[in-house]
């Protein structure tokens, strides 16, 4: 497993060396790897786990009575139990397992939103929203004439709560909400607006694809409805993601997509759908991937989301105060909670320009609009730097970061 | 304060040629054209450059183009020398340029008898694979202004 520093004083943790990707040279530099929001490395114990599975245990799941296969389903069954037990959810029959947090958000807007949305019916977003939590939104109250209602931001990329509570009016089916903004790293309040949206029996949909890999989740204490996340934002394989739901929701539910596996019975004149949570599996799923998402799970349990919490929150603030003090630096979302991301512009320098130089020194970081289009709108920019902060970095890093900022800047002179 | 790195990075430089930053810094024929007779829209959805190319042809002669929009600084200058380059072209010589400067930006062993003028300073980008969409869009809005297509142009 890995070889975790004794927790230090400073907070910082050590692990990058569990990380292979890690330990290489880009354009004749060391890799600085800033770009763990859109997708985190992983760990060796994530790919041997399922380089192993693959040499020695690969069958089809819940099919087979042989050997392999009975070794396969214990795995991937096994990393359903520990999804489970990561999040704190009631049982293992709330565990749907998707191909990522935007499979997982379009399977609630259109088995659990769209047989029961009515025209003049409302779903209420907000503006911070990922593109994932945004599109599907959009069509399925297109598909039923329902009102898709959006909760405006502030300056600093955090939600108007006061007029959030104000738009959640008795007409409200949903409300789908990020639980850490992907593009600022604002970290929404949200046992506070689950807790406002119960009182008006609104259900909530969570977007938990960036709130997973920085902090522990309880899903019973956030008291969501459902919650999404996707495996490869926390170390895992990509293709792997989770959605939580209460067993009352999603028993009533149709299936998702009709196939193997999600069935008890099929016959000529109709099919006996199968028990939660199979039947919102149709079809092989991803086993190496789950089984390596289960591994990453165990990865970060022995390390502890606490920990990780505390080192990202010393690290983000050194980044924050490293890029302020950069001349004709701009920091996009500086909400008063946030973790592990920074978007910034360096004077009038197009972020894509900046990405390149960047890239240049070695420091891979994201540039654009970061599927939140309508974020950027808000601030009235085409797209921003971020540099986003997992587990595996220092503050060397956010050195190296800060070095090839000021390098960019001296090149648009 | 940090001490800034030389710049030792040729390929950067290379990139980044001062021809280039001049354009993005002072985009010539940047603006709507209010005489034009053609235009298209350009979009590169990776970077979320957006431009609109303007032109103003008669008789099958670019009396004058411009353009407007947002992009880096690769997507502005290579607009901007595209419009300093084919006012008063024949379109049939446009569109060969076209086939020219999107050749000679994407491919190591494009033909290289043809003088390309000024844009060679965008030759850099095929040092860089995912910038050679934002030296290319302006030309393929081109392509679609002339030929009068009416969705947007795109680099995918």
């Amino acid at each position: 497993m890995s070889q975790v520093q004794p927790f230090t004083t400073n907070a910082l943790l050590d692990v990058s060396g569990d990380f292979p990707v890690l330990d290489q040279e880009v354009h004749g530099r060391p890799l600085v790897y800033l770009d763990s929001a859109a997708s985190a490395q992983q760990p060796a114990a994530v790919i041997d786990t399922v380089a192993a599975y693959h040499r020695n245990d690969h069958a089809n799941v819940h099919r087979g009575v042989h050997t392999l296969s009975e070794r396969a389903t214990e795995a991937y069954e096994g990393a359903r139990d520990k999804i489970q037990a990561f999040i704190n959810a009631n049982s293992r029959r709330e565990i749907v397992l998707t191909s990522g947090t935007t499979e997982s958000i379009n399977l609630v807007a259109q088995s659990y939103c769209r047989p029961q949305l009515k025209p003049g019916n409302k779903v209420l977003i907000t503006q911070l929203e990922h593109h994932s939590n945004f599109v599907p939104w959009q069509l399925v109250c297109e598909q039923t004439g329902a009102d898709l209602l959006i909760a405006p931001i502030d300056r600093r990329g955090q939600l108007d709560l006061e007029r959030l509570q104000e738009l959640m009016t008795e007409d409200v089916f949903l409300l789908a909400v990020g639980h850490v903004s992907n593009a600022l790293g604002t970290v929404n309040p949200i046992q506070d607006i689950v807790g406002w949206a119960k009182q008006r029996d609104i259900k909530v949909l969570v977007d938990g694809a960036q709130g997973v890999p920085h902090m522990a989740i309880d899903v019973a204490d956030i008291g969501c409805d459902f919650y999404a996340f996707s495996g490869h934002k926390m170390f895992g394989p990509t293709g792997t993601g989770v959605l939580y739901g209460r067993e009352a929701l999603l028993d009533d539910m149709p299936p998702w997509q009709g196939g193997g596996d999600m069935i008890l019975e099929v016959r000529l004149d109709g099919t006996v759908f199968n028990d939660l949570p199979y039947k919102f599996e149709a079809g092989t799923p991803n086993i190496s991937g789950v089984i390596g998402l289960g591994a990453a799970i165990d990865y970060l349990n022995a390390i502890g989301m606490d920990r990780i919490a505390a080192h990202e929150h010393v690290l983000l603030e050194y980044m924050m105060g490293k890029l302020s003090d950069v001349d004709g630096v701009r920091l996009i979302g500086t909400a008063e909670s946030k973790t592990s991301v920074q978007s910034f512009m360096l004077g009038d320098i197009h972020p894509h320009d900046l990405g390149t130089i960047l890239d240049h020194q070695g420091v891979a970081i994201r540039t654009g609009h970061h599927c939140a289009m309508p974020v950027m709108d808000f601030f009235e920019i085409p797209g921003t730097a971020r540099a986003s902060l997992a587990i595996y970095n220092s503050s060397d890093d956010v050195d190296r970061l800060i070095a090839a900022v000021e390098k960019a800047r001296h090149i648009f002179a | 304060m940090n001490t800034v790195e030389a710049i030792d990075a040729d390929e950067l430089r290379d990139l980044y040629r001062e021809l280039i930053l001049d354009h993005a810094r002072k985009p010539r024929h940047f603006g709507k054209l209010e005489s034009a007779t053609h235009a298209a829209q350009g979009i590169n959805p990776l970077c979320g450059d957006k431009l609109h190319l303007y032109l103003q042809l008669e008789n099958d002669v670019i009396r004058d183009a411009s353009f407007e929009g947002s992009g880096c600084a690769i997507s502005v200058a290579s607009a901007s020398l595209l419009t300093d380059t084919v006012i008063g072209m024949k379109t049939d010589d446009a569109i060969h340029w076209f086939d020219q400067v999107t050749d000679r930006l994407t491919n190591e062993s494009a033909n290289s008898d043809f003088d390309i003028g000024k844009l060679q300073a965008l030759e850099g980008v095929r040092e860089f694979p995912s910038r050679v969409k934002c030296a290319t869009l302006a030309w393929h809005a081109l392509h679609s202004a002339i030929e009068q297509r009416s969705t947007p142009a795109s680099t995918e």
